[in-house]
């Protein structure tokens, strides 16, 4: 079972290799052993979510090396549930990409896909702070490919910003885990979580200036307040897979924040114990009010989209800030709905761009899009969904996390800023739904084209999720829950991580 | 030493930011370059400064030098170069596309049409929209 740890990582980088070398038995081999690959990740994940239920971590010590020394890959439920989630998402974008064979518009996009699923998953399965960093590393190369994919001037412009801040950001991440190898003299999560414990008051606070210059970097991943300027530029203009699979990409800020900071600076880190949540919590705020002034402002359908997956990721911070097992329970469960709802979204902006044909997504007065009817009503659908309405899952997830709110001392803050933003973007939508379908202009020939079946699948795929999460809400915000418990508990997860020993060699 | 290394940091640092909050792509470039170079060596600091110990715990010798923070350096030098490579041609890319090297491609390039507001109507079409809400702002006042 030790191995199940490590294939997540090494599937996506072994994939990323094959289907690099399928490259010269043509396009449609490389897309079939995608798909293959992807389809392989979800059922991996499914057995993974099944083992992370036992409630023991699973450690799998890379090169056979015990805990502080060597780099560690853990399996628990949170990496399990993240690792699950992409898999799907992927597999919607993915689909999206082949049916509209957007995959054709530069070479490479294949092994680019692979290779960010690599940088994913080892992001969520890492133990090591310092591995964390190569990985986003990773994660982000292949993303920059992908975010260029099929060129463009403006997907050009958005892409340098969003580069160069990410190089910023891997520069401050350096220093802070520099900072913490200096001050505790180690990298591993559940080792540095114990020696914070016991580190000599003088040194508390480098550990904390660290935590929180930690926090920054976790915070431009995250799209946190001042941070956030490049996303929506970046996700409006990418192509609308790659939109859709950059739905998870804030949400490996969040996981980082969750992981490294909750478990570092969880219950066992003395002073130190939960210092970050007021900020947590406070820039959360302060993004989703600005998140839901940007969703207003949107000139059009693709940035608008991209300003809600800022209001999702703004929630989320909320959730977290909270800080407590059933705030984040509920905020697992919001960030679940939120991702594959707001990649179904992305798809749909897309579908509906090519279906107004020259006025592309831009809110203004167009001749009717052909099968108007299907398109606009799957848009209510997405509405409702991302806006947090009843009665699909988004307004399930922000009732449990405002719920989880209610003996905070913030109360009022955070009911009129959740309140007021969701009012906003309810408004905004219902604005954006009606200028795209029904203020239309007659004409005797549609200028756009017509849906795509095959990849509308992708898109009611995606926003199918909504439902199900509804439907079978209760078992799922109780795993979700026990993921928070598991999470909150990180003394089992440093004893997991410090005590598994490693494999005798069989003598010869 | 450590004054020397301490301000070392400092300077490529502060010379870092400043370069990359130019406006233009290869200076922003350059102000990278240098904020990874104070990192790498702000790394290898957090090791501890030590002179002529080993780096391999040996039963003789008083203390050792820490090797890890070399690995580290070495790790974190590759993907700065590969970083600042694609980010190279990425800034060559822009300037081609957009025309001129500014970070924010400022100034439209010849073929780029500007946004156009959704409301822009010609003003013999202004005149009219102004009759007929003027019309339906009337019907209203006839209608209690």
């Amino acid at each position: 079972m030790m191995q199940l740890t490590a294939w997540p990582v090494l599937l996506p980088l072994v994939g990323g290799f094959l289907v690099l070398f399928a490259r010269f038995g043509g396009l449609r081999l490389q897309r079939s052993l995608n798909l293959l690959i992807v389809l392989g990740l979800i059922f991996l994940s499914i057995e993974m979510v099944k083992v992370s239920m036992t409630g023991v971590h699973q450690v799998y010590l890379s090169g056979n090396w015990i805990a502080p020394f060597g780099i560690v890959f853990v399996l628990d439920k949170l990496s399990a549930m993240m690792v699950l989630i992409t898999s799907i998402l992927a597999l919607g974008s993915l689909w999206y990409a082949i049916a509209t064979k957007i995959d054709e518009k530069g070479s490479h996009f294949h092994v680019l896909f692979q290779l960010q699923l690599f940088g994913l998953n080892g992001a969520f399965m890492t133990g090591d702070l310092f591995n964390l960093f190569v990985f986003f590393e990773v994660m982000l190369l292949a993303s920059y490919g992908l975010l260029l994919h099929g060129s463009g001037r403006l997907r050009t412009k958005a892409g340098l910003h969003y580069v160069v801040i990410n190089m910023i950001g891997a520069t401050l991440f350096l220093f802070a885990v520099g900072a913490l190898y200096g001050a505790v003299g180690t990298l591993n999560i559940a080792d540095m979580a114990a020696k914070i414990a016991v580190a000599p008051p003088e040194n508390q606070g480098l550990i904390a200036a660290a935590g929180l210059l930690l926090l920054i970097v976790f915070g431009v991943k995250a799209a946190m307040f001042p941070l956030y300027l490049w996303l929506p530029a970046a996700y409006a203009n990418t192509s609308a897979p790659v939109a859709a699979l950059f739905a998870i990409m804030t949400k490996v800020g969040i996981y980082s924040i969750v992981r490294a900071h909750g478990t570092i600076f969880g219950e066992t880190a003395g002073d130190l114990a939960f210092f970050w949540t007021p900020w947590v919590l406070g820039l959360g705020l302060l993004t989703l009010a600005l998140a839901a002034l940007g969703v207003m402002a949107a000139r059009g359908l693709r940035e608008q989209v991209a300003y809600l997956v800022l209001a999702s990721v703004a929630t989320l911070l909320v959730g977290v800030g909270l800080n407590s097992p059933e705030a984040l329970g509920a905020t697992f469960y919001y960030l679940i709905h939120s991702t594959l709802v707001a990649g179904g979204m992305f798809l749909l902006a897309d579908v509906i761009a090519r279906g107004r044909g020259p006025m592309n997504d831009k809110f203004t007065s167009a001749p009717i899009m052909p099968n108007a009817v299907l398109v606009g009503s799957m848009f209510m659908f997405g509405a409702v969904a991302m806006t947090g309405m009843p009665p699909l899952s988004g307004f399930f997830g922000k009732v449990l996390i405002l719920g989880a709110a209610l003996d905070h001392a913030w109360l009022f803050t955070i009911y009129g800023v959740v309140l007021v933003a969701g009012l906003m973007t309810i408004v905004a939508m219902a604005r954006s739904g009606s200028l795209l379908f029904y203020r239309t202009q007659p004409c005797n020939e549609l200028p756009g084209e017509p849906v795509n079946k095959s990849a509308f699948v992708a898109v009611v795929g995606l926003l199918a999720a909504s439902p199900l999460l509804v439907i079978f809400g209760n078992p799922v915000s109780n795993f979700t829950e026990l993921v928070a418990l598991q999470q909150f508990d990180s003394i089992s997860y440093i004893e997991a991580v410090l005590t598994t020993p490693a494999i005798e060699r069989v003598k010869p | 030493m450590e004054l020397l290394i301490a301000l070392v940091i400092g300077v490529m640092t502060t010379a870092g930011v400043y370069l990359t909050l130019r406006a233009r792509t290869f200076p922003v470039v350059l102000g990278l370059t240098l904020l990874a170079y104070a990192v790498n060596v702000f790394l290898f600091t957090m090791g501890r400064l030590t002179i002529g110990q080993p780096a391999v715990i040996d039963a003789a010798a008083a203390g050792y030098g820490d090797p890890l923070p070399q690995a580290l350096v070495l790790t974190a030098i590759v993907i700065a170069f590969g970083m600042t490579a694609f980010l190279i041609v990425l800034a060559l890319k822009a300037r081609g596309e957009l025309g001129n090297d500014h970070v924010d491609g400022l100034h439209l390039a010849p073929d780029e049409v500007p946004y156009e507001k959704p409301e822009q109507i010609k003003p013999s079409q202004q005149t009219q929209v102004t009759e007929t809400t003027m019309n339906s702002q009337s019907n209203q006042e006839v209608k209690p």
